[in-house]
């Protein structure tokens, strides 16, 4: 009766629970722990910090990503921005330069309207190149990026910088939120998002975090000194700089009430290229980082940040298979259907009689059930750290919907340019307007 | 910061999962286990039925045919059959349900002697089909030839069709087989007023001999014929 795929199914599924169960227990655990402040607060001592925005082809967003910086609420004299067009063919360099006069390369800084504020032009060279040319003229001791498609709360920064306050932590996280979000594929995503604060968070207790997302997260100055810039890292540098961070044991926080909005991608289009990337990077970052894998001594992220995202992978084109067996069977049925007693003749009866005995209550049922229970716990529970309660939408809904239907094909595919070798090109995808840059905050 | 391996944690998740598991595998258990009492339930009382019928057969043979009852036998044991093939597909423990499956043979073999026995006595309208297949190999004939019988039961309500598995391991459906001389390598096969027919036949072909078997009775069935298909 059980067939090879069940053991496979069996196999996935017992470790994608195990995956949910892994994350459960740790809020169960550490609930307590999760710091969730409203309205502004005060430091005992504020740090310098410079944010980097690195910016291609983004003339409708990055006036509001600028003006949100201007507007945190941190002492504007400890607060320094360098905001590098990495060779935009738009207007984006004019937008800029409204915030400043430009700075050539090889020159020191000039001030403009605006304190704290430099501003360079490159030949484009790829995001990494763009930060790694911030991260030169760059002299606080703090430093974070932020993608010049998203919008920092006020308070996001004053938050951030308390949990800096612990010598041992490297870096910080915020919660990306999915900004205003129109239709449903966006929806989708924000429920999507709001899920990825509470695994974030988990992860951040257990020292696994993998990503330090190009929306705001802020490092020590330190890190880059001793590790070296921002590499290519096919193209999701905030994955590499994060495993390259737990490689040398610097730990990676989350502040889950440091909010920062980013824009979603907007058609399927979109997302399938954005989630492709991130995708081909996950996979090229684990392959380059696998010494990490099941080594002791690097703990979550080498026994299940890593592990569990290639399980992901493994487990979403599985089921993909699956349902497309399951289909191919089900229309091989209907055509014998067709070819028996053809199209005139109806089953009726049979068809439609409703009949609890035929109630599936194979184990692969219940077992389905339990993945699909814990998949809305996680969405409601990342839901209740960001608004303070459970509240199921319909975003969740389509997040499941969606995801299961579109999340294979960008995966084969992600799977397919690493068979190939294939790079995704970071300008190509500012072209079509690719509204975000890599933060995958999950997988 | 050095991380380190926290094994008691990986460990507490692993039996929590494990829990869970073995829940989903108690439940699939504990719900196969009550189909197959309802299907146990089925069968006995349609065995009751059964018994009565012939019973009340017997006693009122010789006065009239007026009152037996054309039972609702028919319409019982194709529901049964239906819940039989879905459960050995669907239901974990398939010694059980083969049990139930030789049963439910039996149980055919009851109904078709006795209603043709009160259909000769009593001249009611009837028709029947003995029909073997096989589930030991993959024959989509078969498959084919059980659409066509739904569908033929479906427009003619007198018709009964009998379905026995081929492999089944059932010393009344043997004798059936040896009666008939059907061979495995001609399946599928029917049976209709004592002529075999071998292999696939479509729903135009089966419902002609359908109405010979009705004795070309007056009557004609309200669905129109359509020569569309095949």
């Amino acid at each position: 009766m059980i067939s090879f795929s069940n053991i496979i199914f069996y196999i996935l599924a017992f470790l994608s629970v195990y995956m949910q169960v892994f994350f459960l227990v740790a809020f169960f655990e550490k609930k307590n722990k999760i710091l969730v402040r409203k309205g502004s607060i005060e430091l005992d001592e504020y740090h310098e910090v410079t944010v980097i925005v690195p910016c291609y082809n983004e003339a409708t967003t990055i006036k509001g990503t600028i003006n949100s910086l201007l507007n945190l609420d941190y002492p504007k004299d400890k607060l320094k921005l360098i905001i590098v067009d990495d060779g935009s063919k738009d207007d984006t360099w004019q937008i800029i330069k409204e915030f400043e006069k430009p700075a050539r390369l090889d020159d020191s800084s000039h001030s403009g309207g605006y304190p704290n504020i430099k501003i360079f032009h490159k030949e484009n060279g790829g995001k990494y190149t763009a930060l790694n040319l911030g991260l030169k003229h760059t002299e606080t001791p703090f430093v974070g990026c932020l993608d010049a498609d998203s919008f920092v709360d006020a308070q996001a920064l004053k938050r951030i910088m308390t949990y800096f306050y612990d010598k041992n932590i490297m870096a910080v996280a915020p919660s990306v939120i999915i900004y205003n979000p129109k239709n449903i594929l966006q929806g989708a995503q924000k429920a999507e998002y709001d899920m990825a604060i509470y695994t974030k968070k988990m992860l951040a207790f257990l020292g696994g975090i993998h990503v330090a997302p190009g929306p705001f997260s802020i490092f020590r100055k330190k890190v880059f000194d001793d590790l070296g810039p921002y590499k290519h890292a096919h193209n999701t540098e905030d994955q590499e700089i994060a495993l390259r961070m737990q490689e040398h044991h610097y730990s990676i926080e989350h502040c889950p009430d440091a909010y920062v909005y980013t824009i979603a991608p907007n058609s399927v289009k979109k997302l399938y290229r954005q989630r492709a990337r991130w995708n081909y990077g996950f996979i090229r970052n684990v392959m380059d980082y696998r010494r990490l894998l099941f080594k002791k001594k690097f703990g979550t992220i080498a026994f299940f940040t890593l592990p569990s995202g290639i399980i992901s992978v493994l487990s979403v084109i599985f089921l993909f298979g699956m349902v497309t067996y399951g289909l191919i069977g089900f229309i091989i049925k209907k055509i014998l259907q067709i070819n028996a007693i053809g199209l005139s003749h109806t089953i009726t009866s049979q068809s439609f009689n409703f009949d609890l005995f035929f109630f599936d209550t194979e184990t692969i049922f219940f077992i389905s059930i339990i993945l699909y229970i814990s998949v809305i716990t996680s969405l409601l529970l990342g839901r209740s750290i960001l608004e303070g309660k459970f509240r199921f939408s319909f975003d969740m809904l389509f997040f499941m919907i969606i995801y299961s239907v579109i999340a294979p094909f960008w995966l084969l595919k992600a799977i397919f340019n690493v068979l190939i070798s294939k790079e995704s090109s970071w300008v190509l995808e500012r072209e079509v307007r690719m509204v975000k840059k890599p933060n995958a905050t999950t997988i | 910061m050095q991380q380190q391996f926290d094994w008691k944690r990986y460990l507490i998740v692993f039996l929590i999962t494990l829990g869970l598991f073995l829940t989903a595998i108690y439940l699939s258990n504990y719900f196969g286990d009550k189909k197959i009492n309802q299907l146990k339930s089925i069968q006995d009382k349609i065995s009751i039925d059964i018994l009565s019928s012939e019973t009340q057969f017997s006693l009122l043979s010789e006065l009239s045919c007026k009152n037996v009852s054309n039972s609702v036998l028919s319409g019982e044991l194709e529901d049964l059959g239906r819940k039989l093939e879905w459960g050995e597909k669907n239901i974990g423990s398939g010694e059980e349900v083969s049990y139930l499956k030789k049963y439910y043979s039996l149980l055919e073999i009851k109904d078709y002697l006795l209603m043709k026995k009160i259909s000769l006595r009593c001249g009611t309208k009837a028709a029947f089909i003995l029909y073997f297949y096989t589930t030991a190999e993959n024959c989509s004939e078969c498959k084919k030839e059980s659409l066509v019988l739904s569908t033929l039961r479906e427009k003619y309500p007198e018709l009964r069709v009998y379905s026995f598995d081929y492999s089944i391991d059932l010393s009344a459906v043997k004798a059936m087989i040896n009666i008939y001389k059907i061979e495995d390598t001609k399946l599928p096969a029917l049976v209709i007023d004592d002529n075999v027919l071998t292999g696939f036949h479509s729903v135009e072909n089966l419902e002609s001999k359908v109405k010979q078997s009705f004795k070309l009775q007056a009557i004609k069935p309200t669905v129109k014929e359509s020569k569309t298909s095949n």
